[in-house]
């Protein structure tokens, strides 16, 4: 019996160990990151773990915008009018499209669905050339221009949210009918109300998105001024528009990051629970 | 068709409606048979106002368009522009000018624009004709005919999906279906570097280069690796997630959500930041080698992911890299399906005396495999088309003499990406690129999503 205890406690101590030894593998780089931001930059090269020595200079001239040439604050604003506009279009766009997937029932549905699906395939590339010649020649090649093409795509991106409906169970909508409701009624009035969580998933995934895109913005964007810039695709014009990624720059960059990470991360974290119930819930139906 | 229209039944057409042919329309009367012509007509002269002026304001509308840019679109469309070359030529007051050869890129948005328009016309008479049959339907039958009032309230409930759908359609048309269509008609033309404003019809010849032409020699390898990758990157990161999943759900751990947190971290922070940050950090002259130098365990910098990296290093760093980046993920969809496995079972197994191992492999990890199946595929045909992790961290290097603009680790999806903003601009080449990287996409879901159904059945 005792060597069994024991045996049972050995096994403790072996998962602890290797739980612990994973969380740093994972947690060491986006540790170093952190680090890098406050490193001393000469070579524009970091190749050490812990900085010599510490300095808050890359967080002062990325925001004071020191050089001239990155100007952070103005991507700062220029995202947040980008992710506000976008979040409030995309996601009025997502919750009707899904509602209407998931609880009407109309001929063009089924077509519908198989028609998103083969759209879904084609790889996002194909489409940036054509649609940076769409917006230019109707002059669009601007931060407006960006907002349209982040809502003109979120009329496919129903599946999460069209799970979430799909889970309300249709009894409440009869019962609100025989009560004498239509249907925008019970949209409004019932369904809406108990959809907060996946509505709030879909606004604050909306919302990130602009923070992280460098392509799309890259292309929309790429030959305006620095100061029409978003943050993710400035942030890459830091490391990529000079010589190779080692630049100068890129202790700045890093700081920049550690600026727009947090508060994602910070959303991220508190939105776990809606992340994994979206995904399972599209597992589940097959 | 017919028996699944009955399912919909709610807001479908009745069976005797449906039986009027349209001889039985077109000979019910004058204005009826004028509806066909001027559209909204029939529904006017019932007093439905809004439907009646909408599909003649839409008729009237597009005719203007036809006529005044429509059909020279059109017709430009079939030679995207008969002037190739630069010339010089005389203004109409006789000074020597040049005249710049027909933008074709613009030719042939305005032309795919035509054809789309005209096809939303098509359905739009369709609609027409079948508001009007309805109509002839309800006057026969000597049923009532909604007013204009009960016409828009409709709106808001037996067709509220028309109203919810009109604005998120027309973005899908514009920013999906335009663009998509578009650059499926540039893999029929010459639109590269050498024809960068004026270019033509060439028919199949890019998809010959790809198959059997220039390209050949770099299609098919890389499109091995594309799938090698795929394989790779979703196994490792499925396997690796369940089983740090199992970890953290063990008996005895406790802190099971703070455990989860650190690990959930990694994939919160956004991929420009950590995939750039890797490269640094796997550099020749990076943080790691300067690590491992410092310990003696090694006596020169590791390769990782250098222009002269060994083609199977750099590949193997970028999995590598890409678990760490996928396990979190896959670790957060397993927990939930842990938590919701029955727990008999397994009780019953240990009882009859199996260990973990034989517990896990006959019985955990089937049933995982099971739920995860359809978000498996989803992630398989993901890293098919997994852009950001090889273009920021490697961005297709090393280098490969026998490729033309294309890496070792270069997928189908960033090989597209250096086609266009290389240094070849072969953009007609790119976008037959994407329409096979469709078919590969395509036929791999409709294969797996076969298979399983069957496993579901059978």
């Amino acid at each position: 019996m005792k060597s069994y205890a024991h045996q049972r406690l050995l096994s403790l101590v072996g998962r602890y160990a290797l739980l612990i030894f994973l969380a740093i593998v994972w947690l060491f780089p986006i540790v170093w990151i952190v680090l890098v931001s406050f490193t001393k930059n000469s070579t524009g090269f970091v190749d050490t773990i812990i900085p010599d020595n510490f300095t808050i200079d890359n967080y002062v001239s990325l925001l004071k915008n020191e050089n001239g040439v990155f100007p952070f604050v103005n991507w700062l604003v220029n995202t947040l009018i980008v992710s506000v506009l976008s979040t409030i279009i995309s996601t009025l766009i997502i919750i009707m499209m899904s509602y209407v997937l998931s609880r009407l029932k109309f001929a063009f549905r089924k077509p519908f669905l198989q028609i998103a699906l083969v759209l879904g395939m084609f790889p996002g590339f194909m489409s940036m050339i054509a649609l940076y010649y769409i917006l230019k020649s109707f002059n669009m090649l601007s931060i407006g221009g960006l907002v349209m093409v982040y809502a003109g795509g979120a009329g496919l991106a129903f599946y999460i949210a069209k799970g979430f409906f799909d889970t309300i169970p249709p009894s409440i909508d009869e019962a609100a009918k025989i009560d004498g409701a239509n249907k925008w009624q019970v949209f409004t009035n019932i369904t809406l109300p108990l959809s907060k969580p996946i509505i709030v998933y879909t606004a604050l995934m909306a919302f990130i998105a602009p923070w992280t895109d460098f392509i799309f913005s890259g292309i929309i964007l790429g030959n305006n001024d620095s100061k029409s810039f978003t943050i993710a695709y400035g942030l890459y014009t830091m490391v990529f528009n000079s010589k190779g990624s080692a630049t100068t720059y890129f202790t700045q960059f890093i700081a920049g990051c550690v600026i727009i990470a947090i508060p994602i991360t910070l959303l991220f974290i508190f939105m776990q629970k809606f992340y994994v119930n979206g995904i399972t819930a599209g597992a589940d139906k097959g | 068709m017919a028996k699944k229209r009955k399912i919909n039944a709610e807001s479908i057409v009745s069976e005797a409606e449906r039986h009027l042919s349209i001889r039985d329309v077109w000979n019910a009367g004058s204005a009826e048979k004028l509806t066909f012509f001027i559209m909204g007509f029939n529904q006017l002269k019932h007093k439905q106002f809004a439907k009646g002026a909408m599909f003649l304001l839409l008729e009237i509308a597009f005719l203007g368009w036809l006529a005044f840019s429509g059909i020279s679109a059109l017709s430009l469309l079939t030679t995207l522009g008969p002037n190739k070359k630069m010339t010089t030529g005389l203004d109409k007051d006789g000074i020597p000018v040049t005249i710049q050869p027909d933008n074709s890129v613009i030719i042939l948005l305005w032309g795919v624009l035509a054809i789309l328009i005209i096809a939303a016309f098509i359905v739009l008479f369709i609609q027409n004709y079948k508001s009007n049959k309805h109509l002839v339907y309800l006057t026969q039958t000597g049923q009532h005919i909604p007013s204009n009032k009960e016409e828009l309230a409709s709106l808001l409930d037996s067709n509220l999906h028309k109203t919810l759908m009109a604005v998120p359609l027309l973005g899908v048309f514009l920013f999906t279906i335009l663009p998509t269509l578009y650059m499926i008609t540039m893999a029929f033309t010459n639109y590269n570097k050498e024809h960068a404003i004026a270019f033509s019809w060439t028919g199949f010849t890019s998809f010959g280069q790809i198959l059997s032409g220039n390209l050949a020699g770099t299609f098919f390898p890389v499109l091995i690796w594309t799938l090698i990758w795929a394989v790779l990157a979703t196994a490792t990161t499925f396997l690796g997630g369940v089983l740090l999943a199992m970890l953290i759900e063990s008996k005895g751990i406790k802190g099971k959500g703070m455990w989860r947190t650190i690990f959930v971290i990694v994939f919160a922070v956004p991929q420009f930041v950590t995939l750039l940050l890797m490269a640094q950090f796997l550099n020749t002259q990076g943080a790691l080698n300067n690590l491992l130098m410092d310990w003696h365990i090694i006596s020169e910098p590791i390769k990782f992911i250098t222009t002269d990296s060994n083609a199977w290093v750099s590949r193997a760093t970028v999995i590598v890299v890409n678990m760490w980046i996928g396990i979190p993920v896959s670790m957060l969809t397993s927990t939930a399906i842990i938590q919701n496995l029955p727990q008999d079972q397994i009780e019953a197994a240990r009882i009859d005396g199996a260990n973990s191992f034989r517990i896990f492999k006959s019985i955990t990890f089937p049933q995982i495999l099971f739920v995860m199946t359809p978000a498996l595929i989803q992630q398989f045909i993901g890293n098919i088309n997994n852009f950001n992790v090889i273009y920021l961290l490697t961005g297709g290097w090393p280098m490969n003499a026998n490729y033309n603009s294309a890496g070792e680790t270069d997928l189908l999806v960033t090989w597209l990406y250096k086609l266009v903003f290389g240094q070849t601009q072969q953009y007609n080449v790119a976008a037959a690129l994407g329409i096979l990287i469709f078919i590969v996409n395509a036929s791999i879901s409709l294969i797996a999503y076969r298979r399983t159904n069957a496993f579901k059945e059978g």
